[in-house]
Order: C-alpha cells, then sequence, then structure tokens
C-alpha cells in the first residue's frame, strides 16, 4: 500500500499516512486530487479506481470516506477488507466510532493504524493482537498519569 | 464535545480541537491556530522549563495543526526531546511527532537516531515497538544507513518478542525499499524464510511481505520458500473456519495471510518437486471448490474475503499458464461473477479474464461470454467498469469474432465517455487492421471512425488507411466512392478530408465514369472544404489537384484558376504559396507525359510481409523475415497490446499506434501533412535494406508526391549518455525469442542495423571491432509516446562462453521518455574461440506490464578477422597444409537468394576475411583467407565457396588450424547464401 487517507463528505481530511517518501506539497496534491474523484463516485458505482499507475479502493462509512492506493498488483478485495478490519479496530476501541472520536483522539487513530499496519503491509490481523497492543500501551500510560493541576483540568492552559 | 472514551484526555488539546471546530470561517481559523502558535512559541521559549506533560500537548496541538494543513516551524527540537521521556505516552507524541513531520535536518536526524537506537536496545518490547514503528514511518536513507544492520538481528533473534519480530520484519522491508542497497543479505535470510513456519499466524503474516520482496529480486536465495509457502497454504487451505481463532476473519481462515501466499508463489515458475505441485494443485482446486460453496455468512465481508483468496488463486494459475484444468475453470467461475449484482466482482472477472484471454488454454473460454461482456459495455453505469468491458472485448477478439466486436465498439464510441474515446479508437483500428479480411470493411470501419470520432484519430491510423488503399488494388475503387461519399456530409471531420484528398487525388479516376462523381463534382467537393482546414490539410489538397490535373485533363482550367488566385499564389504561408506557385508552373509548362510521369500513381509502400505470411516463407533466409511480430493475432494482443492497455488508461495519455498492424511500417505517406510523431524513430539505420521505412520528412514540397525513399546512412540524434544504475526488476529473464537465432544470422556479414523491432521498441546496432577487440552501441527506442520505467538490460554470457568472451557494459537510464532512444556501449575481448553468442536481456515496464525479452547479440567468431592476402601458390600450399580430417567443414546447400557475383563478394568481405582474386583456377569459384585474433592464440582460416548456378547451390569448404573454428565458421556461412 502507497497511503491511506480518511476524509469526511465534505472532502476534509481526517487522517494521511503515507508509506512512500513524498514531498508535503505532492502530498497536498495527492490528496486533493484523490478526494475530489472519490467524492464525484456515486453510490453502487464499484470500489476501484485505476489512478496514475495504482488502484484506488475506498469505502464509506458513515460520513468518512476510508480511501487506499495500492500497487497494480495488489488484491483489492483484501485491501477493502484491510479497511474494514481498521473501521472494526476504531470501533471496538472507542465503542462505536464516530468521525468526532477520530477528530478528537486523532493520535490513537495513528497509534492503532500503526500496529494494524506497517510500512503498507499488514503486520497484524487479529483483532484481539492489535488491540492488546494498544491496552497495554494505555495501562502504561495511566500508570505513568501524574495528578494535574485543577486549571488544566477545565483547559485553560 | 464528546466524551473520551479513553486515553490520556488531554483537555487543552481537546478544547483547542473544539474552538477549532467552531470557527465560522477560514480566517477565523487561521486567527485561532495563529494565537496557538503564538501561545505555544512563548511556552518554548518561556524561562519556566516545561514538564513532559506541557511538551506533549503542546507537541500535540503542532501536529494537529500541521495536519490541518498548515505549515509548521518550530517544535522539531521538543518533540525529539519526548523521545527519551521515559513516560510512554510522552515518548509515543514525540515519535508520532517525527514520523509525520520528518525534517531532513542533519542535526536532528542525529538526536532522533540516537534515542531510536536507545529504544532499541531497552529490551522493553513496547518500546522497541515504538523505535521500529518509526523507523518504517520515515524510512529515510540516514536511518538505513543507521538500522539496516542492526534491524536483521532482532528479526532472527531467538528471544525476541513476536510484536516486535513482526514490527522487525516490516521495517526492515521498508528500509530494503527505500535503500536496497545498504540491506545487505547474509546469514540472517535463510532463517526469515524459515519465519513462514513461525507458530504465530501474526508473525507469518508480516513476514511473508519482506520474503516475498527480497524474493522478487533475489529469487535464487529464496527459493526454499516455495515448498514452506506451499506447506502453509495447505494448511490454510484445508483448515476449519475456527482452528485459527482470531486469524478466522467472517469465516474465512486467514484471508490475508491466503493472499499473501498466493502472492509470493507468483514470484517463482510452478514448483519442480512433483509433491509440492500436487499439493499446491490440490490447495487451488480447493480455493476453487469452495467458492461453489454456499455462502457461511450473508455479509460482504465474508464474500470478500473469499473472493479475495479465489482472485489471488486464479492470479496464480494465470501466471503458471499450465494448468489447462485450472484455466479453463477460473475463466468459468470468472464467468459466473460477470453478471453478479456486486459491481466489485463484475469488475474484477472483467479485469482478470482480460488476462485469461491470453493464454491459448482458456482463450476460447474466454469467448464463450462475448454477449455478457458487450452487454455490459452497453449497460454498466459505471465508466471504470465499461472500460474494463472494453480491455476484455479487445483481449478476447481473434479472427471469428472481429466484425462483431469492432461494430459493438465502434457503436459504443458514439457516447462513449470523452476520457476513454482516444483509447477506443486505437483499439478499433488496431482489430480492424489485424483482422481484416475483406478489405472494404477495412476501410469502412477507419472511415465510420473517423466519422464518429474523427478529433481522437491520431495521424498514424489515417496514415495506415492511405497504405493500405495505396497497397491493394482490389480495394481502391471501393475507398474512392465510399471516400466521396462520406464528404458528401455537410460536417465532415478534417481528417476525413486529409483521407479523402489524398485517396481522390489518387483513385479518383477510378469513378470519374458516373455523372454523380464526375472529375469536376470531385474537386468541387474537395474544394468546398478547402476554406475550413489547417494549412497542413490545405496542403495536402493543393497536392490532390495538382495530381487531379493529370488524372482529369478537363479539370486542368478550373484548378489553375483556382492555383492563381491571390488567395493561394499569394498566400502568407510560405509553404501553401510554394506549392501553388510550383504547381500552376508545373500544370502549364510540362508536356502530358512529364506531368504523368511526375504525378504518377504512388507506388506501393515497402511491405514488409505479415507475420503469418513471413512464417511461411521463412526458408527464404535472412534479410526478408520481418523481426518480431508476435505470431498470430490473439496472442499479439493479449501480450503486448493488451499488456500494455491497462497501464494507458490510468496514465490517460494513450500511446500513438506505431503498432503497424498487418507488418508494414507506419511510415507516413503524406510528408508535409504533418510531422509525424514517428520519424523520430523510424529510421535508425539504412542498412535495415528493403525492410526500411520510407523516410518521413518535413521539407520538400513535393515530397507528398514522391514514393518513399530510403534515408541515409547516419545515426539519428545523439542520444543521451548512460549512466546511474538500472532499477532492478524482478522476472527472471525471459528464454531468448525463438528468431534471436535468425537475427543474428542478420548480422554475421554486416556490423550495423536494426537487431530488433516490435510495437515498442526498436533496437539498432552499431559495432567496430580491432584484432581481438570490440565494441559495440546498442541504440534502444522507445516507438511508444509513454515512458519506459524500470528499463534495464543486462548482458550475460551463457556456459563455457564466459571464459571465452570478456563482455563488459554499463547500466542504460531506468527510464525511457516516450519517442527517445538511449544508447549502450559494450566493450568485448575475445579470449578464444567460441561458437555461442552472448545473451541481451531487456526488460521494463510499458504502461505497468512487465516486458521481458532476450535476444542473442550478434557477436560472431568471424568478427575477429583479419584479412590475409595471399597469392594463388601460398594459398594452396597452406590449404594442403591444413588437411587432417577435423580441421576441414563443408557444407553443401541450397542457395536462398540469388546468386549475384556482387551480393556475395560484399557478404564475404562483410565476414572480414580477405576475397582473394585469381587464386581458384575456376572462376566461378570464391577464395578467401584470414586470421581469427583471440587473447589466446590466433587461427588460421581458408574458406572456399563453389557455386553451381545451374543447381542454385553452393558447397561451402572451411579449413582452420582449430577444427571449432571451422565448424563454426561453416555453420555461420552456409545460412548467409
Amino acid at each position: 500500500m502507497q497511503f491511506m487517507l480518511l476524509f469526511s463528505r465534505q472532502g476534509k481530511l481526517r487522517l494521511q499516512k503515507w508509506y512512500i517518501p513524498l514531498s508535503d506539497t505532492q502530498k497536498k496534491k495527492i490528496s486533493r486530487e484523490v478526494i475530489q474523484m472519490v467524492l464525484a463516485r456515486k453510490p453502487k458505482m464499484c470500489s476501484f479506481l485505476e489512478w496514475r499507475d495504482l488502484k484506488i479502493v475506498y469505502k464509506r462509512y458513515a460520513s468518512l470516506y476510508f480511501c487506499c492506493a495500492v500497487e497494480d498488483q495488489e488484491n483489492e478485495l483484501i485491501t477493502l477488507e484491510i479497511i474494514h478490519r481498521y473501521v472494526e479496530l476504531l470501533d471496538k476501541y472507542f465503542g462505536s466510532v464516530c468521525e468526532l472520536d477520530i477528530i478528537f483522539n486523532f493520535e490513537k487513530a495513528y497509534y492503532i493504524l500503526d500496529e494494524f499496519i506497517l510500512g503498507g503491509e499488514a503486520q497484524e490481523t487479529s483483532k484481539k493482537n492489535v488491540l492488546k497492543a494498544i491496552e497495554q500501551a494505555d495501562m502504561l500510560q495511566e500508570e505513568a498519569e501524574a495528578p494535574r493541576s485543577v486549571l488544566e483540568e477545565i483547559g485553560l492552559t | 464535545m464528546p466524551a473520551v472514551s479513553k486515553g490520556d484526555g488531554m483537555r487543552g488539546l481537546a478544547v483547542f480541537i473544539s474552538d477549532i471546530r467552531n470557527c465560522k470561517s477560514k480566517e477565523a481559523e487561521i486567527k485561532r491556530i495563529n494565537k496557538e502558535l503564538a501561545n505555544i512559541r512563548s511556552k518554548f521559549k518561556g524561562d519556566k522549563a516545561l514538564d513532559g506533560y506541557s511538551k506533549k500537548k503542546y507537541v500535540c496541538k503542532l501536529l494537529f495543526i500541521f495536519l490541518l494543513g498548515h505549515d509548521i516551524d518550530f517544535g522539531h527540537m521538543e518533540a525529539v526531546n519526548l523521545l527519551s521521556s521515559n513516560k510512554y505516552t510522552e515518548k509515543q507524541i514525540g515519535y508520532l511527532f517525527i514520523s509525520v513531520l520528518v525534517n531532513s535536518n542533519s542535526e536532528l536526524i542525529r538526536l532522533i537516531n540516537n534515542a531510536i537506537k536507545n529504544d532499541l536496545s531497552s529490551r522493553n518490547p513496547t518500546f522497541m515497538c515504538l523505535a521500529l514503528h518509526c523507523i518504517a514511518n520515515v524510512g529515510s536513507r540516514e536511518m538505513a544507513e543507521a538500522f539496516a544492520g542492526e534491524i536483521p538481528r532482532i528479526l532472527v533473534a531467538g528471544d525476541t518478542m513476536d510484536s516486535v519480530k513482526q514490527s522487525a520484519a516490516l521495517c526492515l522491508l521498508r528500509l530494503y525499499k527505500t535503500s536496497p542497497d545498504l540491506v545487505l543479505m547474509g546469514e540472517w535470510t535463510s532463517r526469515v524464510v524459515h519465519l513462514l513456519n513461525d507458530q504465530h499466524m501474526g508473525v507469518v503474516t508480516a513476514a511473508i511481505s519482506l520474503i516475498t520482496c527480497l524474493s522478487q529480486k533475489n529469487p535464487d536465495e529464496f527459493k526454499t520458500c516455495v515448498s514452506l509457502a506451499v506447506s502453509r497454504l495447505s494448511r490454510i487451505v484445508s483448515s476449519a473456519s475456527t482452528d485459527l481463532q482470531d486469524y478466522t476473519y467472517y469465516f474465512v481462515p486467514a484471508p490475508w495471510l491466503s493472499c499473501k501466499l498466493l502472492r509470493l508463489l507468483q514470484c517463482y515458475p510452478p514448483p519442480e518437486d512433483g509433491a509440492v505441485k500436487g499439493r499446491l494443485v490440490e490447495c487451488l482446486e480447493t480455493i476453487l471448490n469452495k467458492a461453489q460453496e454456499p455462502p457461511k455468512s450473508k455479509k460482504v465481508q465474508h464474500s470478500n474475503a473469499k473472493n479475495a483468496i479465489l482472485f489471488e488463486a486464479i492470479a496464480l494459475i494465470i501466471h503458471y499458464d499450465s494448468e489447462p484444468n485450472l484455466l479453463v475453470r477460473a475463466c468459468n467461475q470468472l464467468g459466473q461473477f460477470l453478471q453478479h449484482r456486486e459491481t466489485n466482482l463484475r469488475y474484477l472477472a472483467l479485469e482478470s479474464m482480460c488476462t485469461l484471454a491470453s493464454s491459448e488454454f482458456s482463450h476460447e473460454a474466454v469467448k464463450t461470454h462475448i454477449e455478457t461482456v458487450i452487454n455490459a459495455l452497453k449497460t454498466e453505469r459505471d465508466v471504470s467498469v465499461r472500460q474494463r468491458a472494453a480491455d476484455l472485448l479487445y483481449a478476447m477478439c481473434d479472427r471469428s469474432n472481429a466484425k462483431q466486436i469492432v461494430a459493438e465498439m465502434l457503436s459504443y464510441l458514439e457516447t462513449a465517455d470523452y476520457s476513454i474515446r482516444e483509447e477506443m479508437v486505437l483499439k478499433v483500428a488496431i482489430l480492424a487492421e489485424k483482422y481484416a479480411v475483406d478489405y472494404s470493411w477495412y476501410v469502412d470501419t477507419i472511415l465510420n471512425l473517423i466519422r464518429i470520432a474523427g478529433d481522437y484519430v491520431s495521424e498514424e491510423v489515417w496514415y495506415r488507411v492511405i497504405q493500405i488503399v495505396i497497397n491493394r488494388d482490389d480495394v481502391q475503387g471501393y475507398a474512392a466512392k465510399t471516400v466521396f461519399e462520406a464528404l458528401q456530409a455537410p460536417a465532415c471531420h478534417e481528417n476525413m478530408v486529409k483521407v479523402g484528398g489524398y485517396i481522390l487525388g489518387e483513385f479518383g479516376n477510378l469513378i470519374a465514369g458516373d455523372p454523380r462523381s464526375s472529375p469536376l463534382v470531385q474537386f468541387n467537393l474537395l474544394h468546398s472544404k478547402f476554406h475550413l482546414c489547417s494549412v497542413p490539410t490545405r496542403a495536402l489538397l493543393l497536392s490532390a489537384y495538382i495530381k487531379f490535373i493529370n488524372l482529369f485533363p478537363e479539370t486542368k482550367s478550373t484548378i489553375q484558376e483556382v492555383l492563381r488566385s491571390d488567395s493561394q499564389i499569394r498566400n502568407s504561408d510560405v509553404e501553401l504559396q510554394q506549392r501553388a506557385v510550383e504547381y500552376l508552373k508545373l500544370s502549364s509548362i510540362a508536356s502530358t507525359d512529364v506531368l504523368a510521369t511526375v504525378l504518377e500513381e504512388m507506388p506501393p509502400f515497402p511491405e514488409r510481409e505479415s507475420s503469418i505470411l513471413a512464417k511461411l516463407k521463412k526458408k527464404k533466409g535472412p534479410g526478408a523475415v520481418s523481426v518480431s511480430e508476435l505470431e498470430e493475432g490473439k496472442r499479439e494482443g493479449g501480450e503486448l497490446n493488451g499488456g500494455g492497455d491497462r497501464g494507458d488508461s490510468s496514465a490517460i495519455s494513450t500511446p500513438s499506434p506505431s503498432a503497424d498492424l498487418l507488418g508494414l511500417r507506419s511510415a507516413a505517406p503524406v510528408g508535409s501533412a504533418a510531422p509525424s510523431a514517428g520519424s523520430l524513430l523510424v529510421d535508425v539505420f539504412s542498412e535495415s535494406g528493403p525492410a526500411a521505412p520510407a523516410a518521413v520528412n518535413d521539407d520538400g514540397f513535393l515530397r507528398d508526391l514522391e514514393p518513399p525513399t530510403e534515408s541515409s546512412d547516419s545515426l539519428l540524434a545523439d542520444p543521451p549518455p548512460a549512466a546511474a544504475p538500472a532499477a532492478v526488476v524482478s522476472e527472471d529473464p525471459a528464454p531468448p525469442l525463438p528468431e534471436s537465432d535468425e537475427l543474428l544470422n542478420k548480422f554475421v556479414c554486416k556490423n550495423n542495423g536494426v537487431l530488433f523491432e516490435n510495437q515498442l521498441l526498436q533496437i539498432g546496432i552499431k559495432s567496430e571491432y580491432r584484432q581481438n577487440l570490440g565494441r559495440m552501441y546498442l541504440f534502444y527506442g522507445n516507438k511508444t509516446s509513454v515512458q519506459f520505467v524500470s528499463f534495464s538490460t543486462t548482458v550475460t554470457c551463457p556456459g563455457e562462453l564466459h571464459v571465452q568472451l570478456n563482455v563488459q557494459t554499463k547500466p542504460v537510464e531506468p527510464l525511457v521518455e516516450g519517442g527517445a532512444q538511449v544508447q549502450q556501449v559494450i566493450n568485448i575481448e575475445c579470449l578464444s574461440d567460441f561458437s555461442d553468442a552472448p545473451l541481451l536481456n531487456i526488460k521494463f515496464r510499458y504502461g505497468g506490464a512487465l516486458q521481458n525479452l532476450t535476444l542473442k547479440l550478434p557477436v560472431t567468431i568471424n568478427k575477429f578477422f583479419q584479412p590475409t592476402e595471399m597469392a594463388s601458390h601460398d594459398f594452396f600450399q597452406r590449404w594442403k597444409q591444413l588437411s587432417q580430417p577435423q580441421q576441414e567443414s563443408q557444407k553443401i546447400f541450397k542457395a536462398s537468394h540469388a546468386m549475384d557475383t556482387e551480393v556475395i563478394k560484399a557478404k564475404l568481405l562483410g565476414l572480414g576475411t580477405a576475397l582473394l582474386e585469381k587464386v581458384d583456377p575456376n572462376p566461378e569459384n570464391y577464395v578467401c583467407a584470414g586470421v581469427i585474433q583471440t587473447k589466446a592464440q590466433q587461427v588460421g582460416c581458408l574458406l572456399r565457396l563453389e557455386p553451381n548456378a545451374q543447381a542454385q547451390m553452393y558447397r561451402l569448404t572451411l579449413r582452420c588450424s582449430k577444427d571449432t573454428v571451422s565448424k563454426r565458421l561453416c555453420d555461420l556461412l552456409a545460412e548467409q547464401f
């Protein structure tokens, strides 16, 4: 896989993961192009698109589009299920995930993705194992959490 | 604001995000962001040392701002500081920031690498994984330099935790992809292969991606993975849906791993070991069987996962292309999908069937679905599916269904999406020509094509229709009539006017008997279009007019009137003005005879034999034989065009069809009509003989009336120098082309010429030899308008040749732009005498499809000849000295060319020997002498060729001081006369 984009129906990018070295300008250009192309598709159209020398595989979940760009020889259907598994992971972690969860906890969305896919290839496909890794990290962090001031609690810093 | 379900809940961050979301305008958002940036900047710069939590929070805010699309120019140092925090979440945010915003600031990179190094050696698996994820996400060369040695050790160490192994495998893969030179194979390689046997499915899943990539580049070293992969696959395929616990996905056991295993197997040919192969075939059969079973779940995830494996299995079956049974079963399965209610499956089935169509085993089975595919072209609502249907129709086309398919494509063109029209036009043109039995059908099709989609008809297409009409008497009258009718339309495309002008100018006389198309009617019809046309078309029409004057003297005064008018003779365009002036003069001063000679009907274009004919006539010997057109239509379609098409459509630009379909070259008959895109490459050398294409010229005013000429002897254009190592292409070199021996023979008696040509590529050769050394220049020309990527060439000396010849070359540029040519220099040293030829393998990707071909490099032993002059007496004395039976080699063979003295002499001189006059008592005979220079020794050679004109036979005798040389020279020469 070369990159993965999550964006809203309005075309707002919610998550971007690049597995090939690109400059920021290239990334912006590609995102714009791909988002535009996918948003122009009607429902019931097929989930695969040819784009440059890559294949775009996308699926819409509620208000969010999940979109992967894979190499030509890559399997489209299994990529579609990569997307679904990722959605399942987010769902399980956040408990019925919605777009807002991903906006407010974007860093978590990235962590979960890293546990699942690394360097563009599936690293661990077992839902249990991925969540176990994330939960272990959360445990580490709770232990480390120090009490904070009241001001901070209400977000005034 | 939503309740944050888990995590550390950085309230400040959440409030900030809420604020941004509440901004009513872009300006308000920027204002809020600038305020926040100022705040963070002051905190970072402030005197008070920030605690880890605050640092984390601010770094996270910066990250958020960056991901919104704003530039961030500070905070990197704070993020790097977080890396060395011993609090997990702080470290984690630090790594995330670095992964997303990596900056090639060398100072920072060193600090980052240091932090990573510490975490890698911490033996804390969670920290190790974080560090590995960061390397995999950044994947920079600096990181590869720092860690490419360490990661393999972590990967194969016995005490590494499974989760770390998984990350290490994919991390290494990323580094290998970005800096393959830094990842050195070693003792770890064999241990990596054995990860396929690991008990932990996650480890296998991660490791197999690495193994697949490594095997593509080093197939031999990883060969053992084949049997391991087969047995792993077989265990998964035969397991019950619950056996693999959490690796079962919607009742499908380990779909990701299965797909990856099947992908890995596609890096290799079918297993040689019968047992392994049997087991694999069993797996593939089981997968095909499962496709027929009722689904275990109604969820789309279940069917997707199951079908993902099925499609991957079919890809493997196609890759092997050796199991007719499986291929036909695959085809039937895909046939079912063609009418599936899921658009995705219909799309994939069409795509996959395209490759099946090019296999000889399944071509017929694919053809049975023609009606469904045509229906898909007409009714699919999604243009990308229609595009696939069009591709498949093209791939399944052969003589039996060409008329139907071309008709359907033409009718589709009327409404086709603009994005795919140009490609469709090319496909129709190629199919119409390739399968034209009846040329009036061909003419109709192309004229229809111009009528329906004139804008998308490239010049090559209309050049071709003219070439074919000129070369085929039987269709000329029909073409004139049809084009005359087509021009009647009130609005017709300029391309139609061009074809019309050319054809009526040549063959208008064939329909002039009919009063409805009398000469004047024809002229008026053409001239009515004149003012609407562009300059090149007008130029062509003027040439048509002068041809009319010759064909129909009664039109002379009318046409002279036109030429004389100010709008012609004083036209501001120099070309038009010149034509008008010269044609007018020509028509007024030349006698009818002269006019008739100058304006004679165009001679036929040099016709290369069609590939099928060429096969039949093969015995005629080299020279006349065409280059590697792939045999019959369908294979050509499948491998050359079909392969390239998919890339074309994705790259949007479609290559121009230098594809010359009947075996003619795409020489432009109308020189001045337009600069031909093909001209750059058309001709590298003139020595390709009668097959050489016409020179395409834009300069001479009468050029379009002249017969095509052969071009001069010089090389065209300076090719760019070779540099930069070529990208390695994975697949094994293809076996030498079947015609490679013949191509080699063409070069025994000459050093320069076109070695090879197909629709994509032309390879020219220029070479020179001195003593035992040689230098060869290879020119690779890209005939398409699309760039070749991963272009690489390798020269190998198979078998014992590598101790006989020393061949050195530099790699070529991996990119060959459309229409461009690259040069490669090969240095050759002859160490001792040899019989085989070095192999030249060329690989590149054209529109995504790998092209892989191997030729024999025309380095033959005679290239190292030094001619030796001697008198008759000396010759026969030496002849007698070489009298041992094995020193002589003799062949008697039938002449395959006319026995022309001059040609024979030229060939013998080309051989490199001295041709000795007045030596043989029989003046009809030829004798030659020379010394072959090798590093090890010199080999004296004497040759005698005795023609027998009556019997059309030759007797060839060679006597050399070394028996192997006698034999080899005799074999080589027997093919030359």
